[in-house]
């Protein structure tokens, strides 16, 4: 089943060329094509996990891409171990039921075909990224993401709002990706290879110095602040809401996002050598989670709140590997697909219902929606960790981890200071905490209360709904894989990599474990007894206008980006450039064109037509040339 | 005979034709200006031959050939100059001057 892994996406990258070609003349207008692609994919997808969950061995397909005279290739090659087969089924998955659900949400829709055949493209890109044995490989599917993300995002460009967040999107992650080539470049100089076997393999035997280990890492680490939305460049994330909502769901569960947390936890054994690095990545995301979080406590717009909250979540599975929990922060990954892709499938529900994103026109919604309200209300509660839902297990494994490095005894050396593990703590558990308020106010705000929107909704029709149950289920029981109750450390086996074996049984720590949960439970009553009544008549955080005015300009970051770089940038450069190019590069140019037609406007009056004057300048011609033969020649 | 003779001879033969092309503005005494250049030509070929003593006399013929090839371009010129006089009725040059910007 190994052998058959470039299957998969090279089946959606077919189904894409096939879309884009002849869409439009394909019965279903092509969507039906995407979906039997990735669902072919699924299905060899589930049959790698079942190898990997039955002890097989990791697989490795090598290939040549550019042979060079000198001896060195540059490699194109698949890795199917335990952490890409988890990844694949995750993948896979979301996007089978995402393509399912758009036939419903999208059905009308003028750019239908080109829309279905960039989730193929967009699906095909995070496969390669997961099985890339390589990081240059790894880099062609994390920039195909990236040009899809623009597409898709910026969907319905017509919208100025929805073309500038592409824009917004697409700038924003190249700025990590500019660290991320360098990465590459760092790891590329010291291993004299893209292949993260053989990278991992010198940092581990100690080829690769300390300093360069601890650049390279970090300048990886940036290529997935970019992509996972981790502050200072999470501020595409929530613009990138201008999408249409399965795309969202895509982004935020299964591809892009995702690939930065899989970055790192691929390039693990790399990260775990350099203490500053892990240090970096756990304060950075001890960071993201807070303000995430807080920031999700004032949006109105339903895809905002979850929008904050992936990137929240995200920091979380980085807090994870940042304080050395590799299973903690990839089962955190796997678990927060399936609950965050209800969340927004079920959120594109009740869009398509009350046709506004904003929760000031909805409420009263779980009468005429009743499994809308249901689905959503289960992963709204998996994503505040609530016993016994996915969010709850991840959850718990990742505060576990920080617990014990900061205030434990840790079952093994971890890099990372234990002071930065107090921080990720303390602050895991704030999060928590905001992450439930903001949750029961979600759901208070569009299923309790009297409905204040204008049209009439209606629950939808199967095509949206199927994927919804499928995925309440999925963000009720995906946790259970990985949970103590079941087996020893069910997930820690499937993920386990050759440079990464499982660590035997998954620690509980029930203290951290009913402390988690209580702040949980306090959380979502904080949030009911202030928003049962449906929205108030006005925020209740508009009681302290200093921080909610912090809140609302989402701590100014936007505006210090605006003024500070889009200004300077679109106001004086973008014109100087402009000028350079266009007097300077193209008047080099033309002056060269201008030039020689001038000098030819004077030279041709030298063809006066007159016979004799030729004949006298070949005469002079003549004894000039002679003179020279005979002076200097001759001589 | 000194070499010199025949040559001065060319050099003044040579002289009074590229006097003639440069100068003259009938067509026709312009074509027989280029005769006396090439008949000085021929001059010097014949006298340089004797000078050497070429036992295979490659001047004298080349000398010949000089005057056929000459033969053959003067009656394409005066061809070229009849048509240009039976269209445009002149045979001044400087008034066949087509070929200009």
């Amino acid at each position: 089943m190994e052998r058959l892994a470039w299957l998969v996406p090279a089946l959606t990258l077919a189904a894409w060329a096939l879309i884009l070609l002849l869409g439009k003349r394909l019965p279903g207008k092509g969507a039906p094509f995407g979906i039997l692609a990735v669902g072919a994919g699924w299905v060899i997808s589930l049959g790698i996990l079942a190898r990997v969950i039955g002890g097989g061995e990791a697989y490795h397909l090598r290939g040549e891409w550019a042979p060079f005279a000198s001896g060195f290739s540059i490699p194109i090659g698949i890795t199917v171990d335990g952490l890409a087969a988890v990844l694949l089924v995750v993948v896979t998955t979301i996007s089978l039921l995402v393509q399912v659900y758009s036939v419903g949400y999208m059905r009308g829709d003028k750019r239908y075909v080109l829309f279905f055949a960039n989730l193929s493209l967009f699906t095909s890109g995070m496969l390669i990224v997961v099985l890339a044995d390589n990081l240059l490989f790894l880099l062609v599917g994390w920039e195909i993401m990236g040009i899809c993300s623009y597409l898709l995002i910026g969907h319905w460009w017509e919208d100025q709002a929805n073309a500038r967040a592409a824009i917004k999107a697409f700038l924003v992650t190249r700025v990590g990706d500019i660290g991320f080539t360098l990465g590459i470049f760092v790891f590329f100089w010291a291993a004299k290879s893209f292949e993260i076997e053989r990278i991992v393999a010198g940092v581990e035997s100690g080829a690769i110095s300390g300093r360069t280990v601890t650049l390279g890492a970090v300048l990886l680490f940036c290529g997935a602040i970019g992509k996972s939305g981790q502050f200072p460049l999470h501020v595409w994330l929530p613009d990138a809401m201008a999408g249409p909502t399965p795309v969202s769901a895509l982004i935020h569960a299964a591809t892009m996002v995702a690939a930065g947390v899989f970055l790192v936890a691929r390039m693990f054994p790399v990260f775990e050598a350099s203490g500053t690095a892990m240090n970096e990545i756990a304060v950075i995301a001890s960071i993201t989670m807070l303000i995430a979080a807080l920031l999700a406590l004032v949006q109105d717009d339903i895809k905002r709140v979850l929008a904050y909250s992936t990137v929240s979540q995200l920091a979380y599975m980085m807090a994870g590997l940042g304080v050395g929990g590799y299973e903690a922060g990839v089962f955190h990954l796997f678990t927060h697909a399936f609950f965050k892709a209800l969340l927004f499938l079920a959120a594109g529900s009740l869009i398509h219902a009350v046709h506004s994103n904003n929760m000031s026109a909805m409420g009263g919604l779980a009468r005429v929606m009743p499994w809308t309200f249901r689905t959503f209300t289960i992963g709204a509660l998996a994503l505040a960790g609530v016993f016994p839902l996915a969010g709850f297990w991840s959850k718990d494994e990742i505060l576990t981890e920080a617990w014990n490095l900061g205030f434990g005894t840790p079952a093994e050396h971890v890099a990372t200071s234990q002071g930065i593990a107090q921080i990720v703590f303390v602050t895991g558990i704030v999060t928590a905490f905001l992450t439930a308020v903001y949750v029961a106010r979600m759901l208070w705000l569009t299923f309790g209360g009297a409905y204040r929107g204008a049209g009439e909704p209606h629950e939808p029709d199967g095509f949206m709904m199927l994927p919804l149950v499928l995925l309440a289920v999925g963000a009720a029981f995906a946790g259970l894989v990985g949970s103590p109750l079941v087996g020893e450390n069910n997930f820690g086996a499937w993920i386990a990599t050759p440079q990464l074996p499982a660590h035997g049984a998954v620690i509980v720590n029930w203290g951290v474990a009913v402390g988690a949960t209580a702040v949980a439970a306090l959380g979502i009553g904080l949030g009911w007894s202030l928003y049962r009544g449906g929205l108030p008549e006005r925020e209740y955080l508009t009681r302290f206008p200093l921080l909610y005015k912090t809140l609302e300009r989402k701590f100014f970051l936007d505006d210090l980006y605006e003024q500070g770089i889009v200004r300077p940038v679109v106001g004086a450069l973008a014109p100087a450039t402009y000028w350079f190019d266009q007097r300077v590069i193209d008047g080099a140019v033309n002056g060269t064109a201008i030039g020689t037609r001038q000098l030819a406007r004077g030279l041709r009056h030298l063809q006066t037509g007159q016979a004799q004057w030729y004949a006298a300048a070949l005469f002079v011609g003549v004894v000039g040339l002679a003179v020279v033969a005979v002076q200097v020649v001759g001589r | 005979m000194p070499l010199l003779y025949p040559l001065v001879f060319a050099a003044f033969l040579f002289s009074a034709g590229v006097y003639g092309v440069l100068a003259r503005r009938n067509a026709v005494m312009v074509l027989m200006s280029v005769e006396l250049m090439l008949n000085a030509v021929n001059v010097n070929l014949v006298a340089f031959s004797a000078y050497l003593k070429d036992q295979l006399l490659s001047g004298q013929v080349f000398a010949l050939f000089v005057v056929a090839v000459a033969a053959a371009e003067v009656g394409i010129g005066l061809a070229i100059v009849l048509l240009i006089f039976r269209n445009r009725e002149t045979v001044n040059i400087d008034e066949v001057d087509l070929l200009r910007w």
